[in-house]
């Protein structure tokens, strides 16, 4: 195995194979050194404002990581990029603001003994919503092609994604849908001329028990066990008597309820969601996943605040920052960069035959 | 051959078989050519007004030109060689901006012309000769997907798709923030490049030849001259594509495609043959975008979202991924659809059922169902290539042609 996927690997320095090997480490550490080296000199440059645009990133970071997860825990799975996932939390996101502000009349004006319970039976609501919506999306489109060429799901689920968004803009419309700040916004502290609201705090405070509650379920669990067996086998673990199945569906509920997680926070701290914001986040936390490992989920994490503290670095700091024009490139320039090469991630291991 | 009964039967039986297999294709071709002169025929006896919206307007046709060029570019990329590119519109933005860049006033101060038609001397900027530029754009894009290429044509599939995706997403915005490069305003950002000058074959072969005209834009039936030049690329492409698709470069493509390792051991060189396809599929793509930036005479970053990849995507699956014709005809369809077809439906819908439903909004909804629906019901496409066909049935990749041995 290792013989045949060495001549398919690196083919473009296939004169030198010994070498490149230590040409892709020391490129590593010398895009390594230069983040490095960027971020010390921002910190250098304007220590307060630091202090707050990191806040900021990591308050991203943990919804990038919410809605990476997903990925991960689908790729993990099946192999599939499923780029509907982005479209899944967008959807999140608009249920949300039906939920909390429609049904709800949630404004920000209430007590907070009845916004905490009302909001989270918002997220209830929506984080079962996105299961079903996810789970549906397998149902019909991913598991009839699941003996099909690789190609042909990856090609649905882009279709599932344009689906998901015309359908989103057919019931919301093209426009943005606004949300009244109904988490508190009380400044905790300001540092830098930046406030940091309770909030983002809040953000970062429902994130954390979420990832530790789906490592436990993924690590301890009998059906997290069924999950790592499939990931790992799916034929073997058919046999061992697995509900294959079952156990993506169960995947894809877990993918989705994260989603339906990440696109609450997200609207409730940015207060507005659009029918079209999906897609690219969905990249970004893509991004995320990969750079971390694709389907490991403490990389998944670890690549999720990176992502965020890249981007918002990008957009809040001045030295030697392209700014917020090039954010996009950015992230999809570190997306090339980490799959060609260290298609396995900073947690990932060495898979010879995944990349 | 004897089992048609009747005269008309007979006769067609007993004409030469070179004639039988041309018959369609020169039908098909001639009704093609002389679209421009029966337009307006066709436009009446649809009845005119919104129901006569539905017959394809000029302009249409060159678009569907441009597109159907695209598609079989594409073609040559996912379906000969199965590598899925969703970064296709970068390469048809390199051609788009050679033309932009030059044979428009964008580098004024300077002003060099090469054999350049329709253009006044004094006119400042680069002007080169608009049919060169069709060439250079092309190869341009080409050397643009050798060098997107090289480095990522090694990783597998879907990796491949993500990265390509990657480059079609970088491309544009690139080229949106390139009004300033480190100072230098390169490519007009949001604002774009306009006015590109015309195509045409200048006042020298104007005056020897009558009927070809010395600058497109000076004719009153500009599109036209448009769409017959349009047409002769989509001729080019089809006739390359063919070629290409049986030559041995075209074997080792589906040999690639079907099971690389397998190829790889039978002294298929893998990355040379993958970049060859990359930087084919890519020349076309170039070549597209060139035309349709001379022909719209302006080019702006807008122009090349991740939508244009995916709608080039859906008219090479629509089609039937690899077959040539079917690729021809999803680009066709789909084209118009996208630039007309849906548009004069929903008037046509609207003014039947009162209603003011706006169906040009959900065109990539629409196309979202196409694809998914064409993956779960027809995967081989419209019009299928027989190997194909076999592949996704017995699903090869799968592994389970070999199960009871493995």
């Amino acid at each position: 195995m290792t013989a045949q996927s060495g001549t398919s690997r690196r083919p473009v320095l296939a004169a030198l194979p010994r070498f490149s090997q230590q040409i892709n480490r020391v490129l590593t550490w010398i895009v390594v050194g230069l983040f490095v080296v960027w971020v010390v000199g921002n910190f250098i440059n304007a220590p307060k404002q630091f202090v707050s645009v990191f806040l900021l990133g990591i308050t991203l970071g943990c919804i990038y990581a919410l809605v990476a997860l997903g990925y991960t825990l689908v790729y993990g799975i099946i192999e599939l990029i499923n780029f509907a996932h982005g479209d899944v939390f967008m959807w999140g996101s608009m249920v949300c603001v039906t939920v909390s502000a429609s049904w709800f009349g949630l404004n920000g004006s209430q007590a907070w003994y009845v916004t905490a319970p009302l909001v989270l039976v918002t997220i209830a609501a929506t984080v079962a919503f996105c299961a079903t919506l996810n789970v549906a999306i397998e149902r019909v489109a991913y598991r009839p092609l699941r003996n099909a060429p690789k190609l042909a799901p990856l090609i649905t689920a882009i279709g599932m994604s344009f689906i998901l968004q015309n359908a989103a803009a057919l019931v919301y419309g093209f426009v943005e849908q606004p949300l009244p700040d109904i988490l508190p916004t009380k400044a905790l502290f300001t540092i830098g001329g930046i406030p940091y609201t309770q909030k983002s705090l809040l953000i970062v405070l429902i994130t954390i028990p979420v990832l530790l509650v789906l490592s436990y379920l993924v690590r301890a669990t009998r059906q997290g066990k069924a999950m790592r067996a499939v990931a790992q086998d799916m034929d073997a673990s058919r046999m061992m008597g697995i509900d294959v199945d079952r156990t993506i569906a169960f995947t894809f509920a877990l993918g989705g309820s994260l989603a339906g997680a990440a696109g609450v926070l997200f609207v409730m701290y940015q207060t507005s969601t659009r029918y079209d914001l999906g897609f690219q986040l969905g990249l970004f936390a893509f991004t995320a996943a990969v750079l971390g490992g694709i389907g490991n989920l403490t990389g998944a994490a670890l690549g999720a605040v990176l992502i965020g503290l890249i981007q918002a670095f990008n957009e809040g700091l001045s030295w030697h920052t392209p700014g917020s024009s090039w954010t996009q490139s950015l992230i999809f320039s570190i997306l090339i960069l980490v799959l060609v090469f260290r298609p396995q991630g900073l947690l990932g291991e060495e898979v010879p035959d995944r990349a | 051959m004897s089992s048609r009964t009747g005269f008309v039967g007979d006769a067609w039986a007993r004409l030469p078989k070179r004639v039988r297999v041309l018959a369609l294709p020169v039908t098909v071709l001639l009704l093609v050519a002389f679209y421009p002169n029966y337009y307006q025929d066709l436009f009446s006896a649809l009845g005119g007004g919104t129901t006569g919206q539905l017959a394809p307007t000029v302009p249409t046709m060159v678009v569907m030109c441009v597109y159907v060029t695209m598609a079989l570019g594409l073609n040559v990329v996912v379906g000969y060689a199965g590598l899925l590119d969703l970064g296709y519109v970068a390469f048809y933005a390199a051609g788009a901006y050679i033309a932009g860049w030059f044979a428009t006033l964008q580098f004024a101060p300077d002003n060099v012309h090469f054999l350049s038609v329709g253009v006044l001397p004094v006119l400042p900027g680069l002007h080169f000769n608009v049919w060169l530029l069709l060439v250079v754009g092309a190869v341009f894009a080409t050397i643009l997907g050798i060098i997107i290429g090289l480095p990522t044509l090694r990783l597998r599939g879907d990796y491949l798709a993500i990265v390509t995706l990657g480059f079609g997403e970088i491309i544009p915005q690139a080229v949106n923030n390139g009004d300033d490069w480190l100072g230098h305003n390169v490519t007009n950002g949001p604002n774009g490049l306009t006015p590109i000058d015309s195509l045409g074959f200048g006042v020298s072969i104007h005056n020897t030849v009558s009927f070809l005209p010395s600058s497109y834009r000076l004719e009153i039936n500009s599109a036209d001259y448009y769409y017959w030049t349009g047409l002769v690329m989509v001729l080019f492409t089809l006739f390359c594509c063919i070629r290409l698709r049986d030559s041995r470069l075209g074997r080792a493509w589906v040999a690639i495609r079907e099971d690389e390792i397998a190829a790889a051991a039978m002294g298929v060189p893998l990355m040379r043959t993958k970049t060859l396809a990359y930087a084919i599929g890519a020349f076309f793509g170039g070549m597209a975008g060139c035309f349709y930036a001379i022909f719209k005479s302006s080019t702006f970053p807008q122009d090349f979202s991740l939508n244009i990849s995916i709608a080039v995507l859906c008219m090479v699956i629509l089609g039937g991924m690899g077959n040539v014709w079917g690729v021809c005809l999803g680009g066709a369809v789909l084209s118009y659809l996208n630039y007309q077809g849906l548009e004069a439906l929903g008037n046509n819908l609207n003014k039947v059922a009162g209603t003011s439903f706006n169906i040009p909004q959900y065109t990539f909804g629409i196309f979202g169902i196409i694809i998914v629906s064409m993956m779960l019901v027809r995967p081989q496409g419209l019009i299928p290539t027989a190997r194909r066909k076999i592949e996704l049935e017995a699903g090869v990749e799968g592994g389970s042609l070999y199960d009871a041995s493995a």
